[in-house]
């Protein structure tokens, strides 16, 4: 049994494809498993400082591609968790340096060795995403509770059923229960209405998730945020457990921001 | 936003609500790559072609885009006026 390849990708930039590949790859590593993270975001390195191992570098994805070292040299291994591996993309390289063949290729080798393969798609639908999307058994779909987001969540999802590559799973990340509560956010339940994919997670709004990114440490591995109970929640679903999706409830609100509520909608 | 408000039973829709339709409207327009455009000239062709078998109420007509899960449907409601007098 080879490794299972989980590609991540969203469309839109900046929904949180980089920060769910970092705790979900060293959340699956905490629980045992053998995890290599790949960021395919050529040109735009960016895993690199999220799992706070920027400073490891020496070879990258392109210098694997194109043989100037071998995949091994180029595998970065995480001292802070057992079975947790990295592959970072070139920073001045851009994406025609790699074609889907090439990804996998990559994924082929590493699977007898490995568990899991996350891989970390660029924004966008052109080549970086058909890059990342090719060697993958299952394709998440990270989107925000907000219209362009995903509108274009949905574009991707029509290219991945297209492709043949579906279903698509979805996680819906930054989501805010109290607007959603009064009624200034998209909940779940419209997202999943929309988009008619399964999901495989929600993962909130949450601080810690900056000041964790801030540190280069995963929040998984540092705390017990919200945040970081919904992505080790997301790596068990692919881990095959049957684990109930996370109820976001807040505390009911006070009745001064009802009142403000009331006030706002009349 | 006055369709908004009769679909709201006219009270003010919320944000989540009016982006929840806003982006249903979207979605079957791009998952059919249909524009509204395209879409009144297909209505027009419709009216055209069908016109030459039957008559029929092209104010009344109705041609919707509609979805199940990601299954999209084109539907048309064409009331008739009558049937075209045969020609000898
Ligand atoms: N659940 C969250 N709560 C708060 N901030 C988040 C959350 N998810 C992502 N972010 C922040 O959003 C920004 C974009 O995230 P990133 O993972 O880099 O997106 P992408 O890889 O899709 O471009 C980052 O600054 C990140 O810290
Ligand atoms: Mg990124």
């Amino acid at each position: 049994m080879g490794a299972t390849v989980i590609t991540i990708t969203s469309g839109k930039g900046g929904v949180g494809k980089t920060t769910a590949t970092a705790n979900l790859s060293a959340a699956l590593a905490m629980k045992g498993k053998k995890v290599v993270a790949i960021d395919a975001d050529i040109g735009l390195r960016n895993l690199d400082v999220v799992m706070g191992l920027e400073n490891r570098i020496v070879y990258d994805l392109v210098n694997v591609v194109e043989g100037s070292c071998r995949l091994r040299q180029a595998l970065i291994k995480d001292k802070r968790i057992e079975n947790l591996y990295m592959i970072p993309a070139a920073q001045s390289r851009d994406k025609s340096a790699i074609r889907p063949q090439d990804m996998i290729d990559v994924c082929d080798q590493l699977r007898p060795e490995f568990d899991f393969i996350l891989i970390d798609s660029p924004a966008g639908i052109e080549q970086g995403f058909r890059n990342a999307i090719a060697p993958a058994d299952r394709i998440c779909i990270i989107t925000t509770p907000e219209v362009s987001a995903v509108r274009d969540a949905d574009r991707v999802v029509g290219l991945i059923e297209a492709e043949g590559k579906g279903p698509a799973l979805l996680i819906l990340n930054r989501l805010r229960p109290r607007m959603v509560q009064r009624g200034d956010m998209l909940d779940t339940a419209d997202v999943l209405d929309v988009l008619a994919i399964d999901l495989l997670g929600i993962v909130p709004e949450d601080e810690a998730i900056i000041v964790s990114t801030n540190r280069g440490i995963p929040v998984v591995m540092e705390n017990t945020s919200r945040a970081a109970q919904a992505f080790c929640n997301i790596a068990a679903r692919l881990m095959g457990e049957d684990v109930p999706i996370m109820e976001l409830e807040e505390p009911s609100p006070s009745w001064l921001s009802k009142i403000a509520n009331l006030v706002r909608r009349h | 936003m006055n369709l908004l408000n009769q679909l709201f039973g006219g009270r003010r829709p919320t944000s989540r609500e009016v982006a929840k339709s806003r982006l249903q409207l979207v979605l079957v327009h791009d998952r059919v790559d249909l524009s509204p455009q395209k879409m009144q000239l297909l209505k027009d062709e419709l009216i055209s072609t069908i016109s030459k078998y039957v008559e029929i109420d092209a104010e009344g007509m109705q041609v919707n885009l509609t979805q199940n899960g990601r299954q999209c449907r084109l539907t048309a409601d064409i009331p008739i006026l009558s049937a075209r007098p045969k020609r000898q």
